[in-house]
């Protein structure tokens, strides 16, 4: 049912060439493919439209009138665009504190736990650190022994209280204990909540206040909708987070979420999640990902 | 009321609104095409009759397999035990939805049998038992790990011994494009008919209602490998809409049953086409 948008860039582009010469009109016609394309690949309405009029004015600017090969200058602005949309300097993850806190924050099912678990494992083994994973989920049924099987399975310890049902005094009390026993990193998984749920958004933010973390990460599924922009700015405006984790892109979503969070709230995308397994956690590029919005 | 024209803002800001569900492009052109040619016909087609024509031509692409009478899944006696299996990507609610539905059916004066087939992530046995115990139902578990068709087959076993109506079979999460996990699939309903003959009778596909156009990928390769029945859409509490459904029940005409809206035991509904067309036009 959906060609890929390098297919639909090629038609339009087609459509393009056939005229030989460019005329605004015919670049109208080519960027409202290209928007079409990106809201296939799950753009946001707003955002496709503002960044493809962007692109117009570009090619438009740059003489694609002019150059031999129209086509290729012009899915070449429209990858530049996006990358540099994606981009900005590549920050790793703060881990400045001693401890450093690392909160997690996001949707329910999104992928949190897991990459509580990736994070810990590639400091571990790609950063030489000491890391404990504290549990601070204490609605979802099992969240407690999920982070503990994960951290079994990577050799990390967990610190849980299942007594304790304030996830602020949980989070208190595992950075206490990861000073009296020499961990350097402290991960937070919370528990999956929604922009619209007052009282769960509240939570975080008392749990946000009071340890103040150095790094605030917001973990968001690559199949993520239209729906992406909304709840990436509620949980920036609550949290002011410090970074987007990208999960489950071991599928075949194009993820345009991608844009459209990076849009809304100029925040970095720092990891990737690429599989259920405690290794598949990959360094985010931009380029690439707008390869994959592009179908290239 | 004034009769404002159904003119080219109208329909624009009819696009916006539907490609914001997460209709799509395709299904949104399809409805505006249709909206276009009413207009055509009738020329008196006001702004405030739109919403009722809206409502009709999404109802008619959700209406051959979105019948009034046959919304929910009807747990039919001759076939005891009446087996569902329930199927989806990661993390989109299929074992929230399945503790549901065993409280809706327990309600219903059925008894259920869960089976734990998803072996592989982490504490969701756990996750399950914590659900039959909400419940009070029996469920059927192995190790971690272990054959998530013989946990299936035990399950079966198991309540045709207890003379069970229903069994609902929680698998693993999988992404459709891993094609040894979607063969699993295939495995467990296979060995599931051991027990009983054309089992699953109900398969029902778990959509989060917040992903995008992927979710056509998650329906058209679980439709494939495993004959989907039924859908349910979760997690619509939140601002998403789940526009994507209406494409999808069009296409493969799978009739959407469920919308789950919270995590709560009861957070369960039987779908509405009509309410959920106009939860588009609701912020
Ligand atoms: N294929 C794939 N699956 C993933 C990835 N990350 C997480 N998952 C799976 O997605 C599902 C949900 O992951 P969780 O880590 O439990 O998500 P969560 O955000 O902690 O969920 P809640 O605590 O319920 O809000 C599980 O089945 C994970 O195995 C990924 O990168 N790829
Ligand atoms: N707000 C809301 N949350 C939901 C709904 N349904 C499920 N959830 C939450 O979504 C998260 C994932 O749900 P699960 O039932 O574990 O999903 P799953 O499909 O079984 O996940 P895997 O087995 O890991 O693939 C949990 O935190 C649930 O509480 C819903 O309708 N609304
Ligand atoms: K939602
Ligand atoms: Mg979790
Ligand atoms: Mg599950």
């Amino acid at each position: 049912m959906f060609d890929n948008l390098s297919d639909k860039l090629d038609k339009a582009l087609h459509v393009l060439k056939g005229h030989g010469q460019i005329t605004e009109i015919n670049v109208a016609e080519t960027t409202k493919e290209v928007r079409r394309a990106l809201l296939d690949a799950d753009v946001n309405f707003k955002i496709a439209k503002e960044f493809t009029n962007r692109v117009k004015e570009k090619a438009l600017g740059q003489d694609v009138l002019t150059t031999l090969q129209p086509g290729q200058l012009m899915v070449k602005i429209v990858k530049d665009e996006l990358t540099q949309l994606m981009g900005g300097e590549s920050e790793g993850i703060n881990l400045s504190g001693n401890p450093s806190v690392i909160l997690m924050s996001g949707l329910q099912g999104s992928g949190k736990t897991t990459f509580s678990g990736k994070l810990a494992n590639f400091l571990k083994t790609k950063k030489s650190k000491k890391p404990l994973l504290v549990a601070c989920d204490v609605y979802r049924p099992a969240a407690i022994d999920q982070l503990h099987v994960v951290g079994e399975q990577i050799g990390v310890p967990v610190y849980s209280d299942r007594e304790n049902t304030d996830p602020v005094s949980i989070a208190q009390a595992g950075i206490a204990k990861a000073k009296a026993e020499g961990h350097n990193v402290v991960i937070i998984d919370t528990a999956g909540r929604l922009a619209v749920d007052e009282k769960m958004m509240a939570e975080i933010s008392d749990i946000h206040k009071a340890i103040q973390p150095q790094e605030t990460l917001f973990v968001v599924d690559s199949m993520t909708g239209q729906d992406a922009v909304n709840t990436a700015k509620a949980f920036n405006d609550i949290l002011n987070f410090d970074g987007v984790i990208l999960t489950k892109l071991d599928g075949d979503t194009r993820g345009g979420a991608a844009i459209s969070i990076k849009s809304v709230v100029d925040k970095p995308i720092k990891f990737i999640g690429t599989g259920e397994k405690m290794e598949a956690i990959d360094i985010f590029y931009p380029s690439r990902m707008a390869d994959r919005i592009l179908g290239m | 009321a004034g009769k404002s024209k159904v003119d080219d803002d109208v329909l624009d800001n009819l696009e916006e609104v539907l490609v914001s569900s997460d209709v799509g492009v395709d299904t949104t052109l399809k409805i505006i095409k249709r909206i276009e040619a009413r207009v055509a016909r009738d020329k008196y087609i006001g702004t405030d009759e739109l919403n009722s024509i809206l409502r009709e031509e999404i109802a008619g692409l959700l209406s051959e397999t979105n019948d009034a009478d046959f919304f929910e899944l009807q747990i039919s006696t001759d076939k005891k035990p009446y087996v569902i299996m329930v199927v989806g990507v990661n993390g989109v609610g299929k074992t929230t939805t399945i503790g549901k539905l065993a409280h809706r059916f327990k309600k219903q004066g059925l008894k259920v049998v869960l089976g734990a087939a998803d072996t592989f992530r982490a504490a969701a046995i756990d996750q399950l038992q914590v659900w039959a115990d909400r419940v009070e139902v029996p469920i059927v578990k192995q190790q971690m790990g272990s054959d998530p068709a013989s946990v299936a087959f035990d399950t079966l076993s198991s309540a045709v011994k207890q003379d069970a109506d229903v069994v609902i079979i929680d698998t693993a999460g999988r992404l459709h494009n891993k094609v040894n996990l979607m063969n699993e699939l295939t495995k467990v309903k296979r060995v599931m008919q051991k027990v009983v003959d054309n089992t699953p009778h109900e398969v029902l596909l778990v959509l989060d209602g917040s992903t995008g156009q992927n979710a056509f990928e998650q329906a058209k390769q679980f439709t494939k490998t495993t004959e989907v029945t039924s859908l349910a859409i979760t997690k619509l509490d939140g601002t998403a809409k789940g526009g994507v459904v209406i494409g999808i029940s069009d296409q493969f005409k799978i009739p959407v049953k469920y919308i789950g809206v919270g995590e709560g035991i009861e957070d369960l509904q039987v779908f509405n086409k009509h309410e959920f067309v106009d939860s588009f036009f609701k912020i």
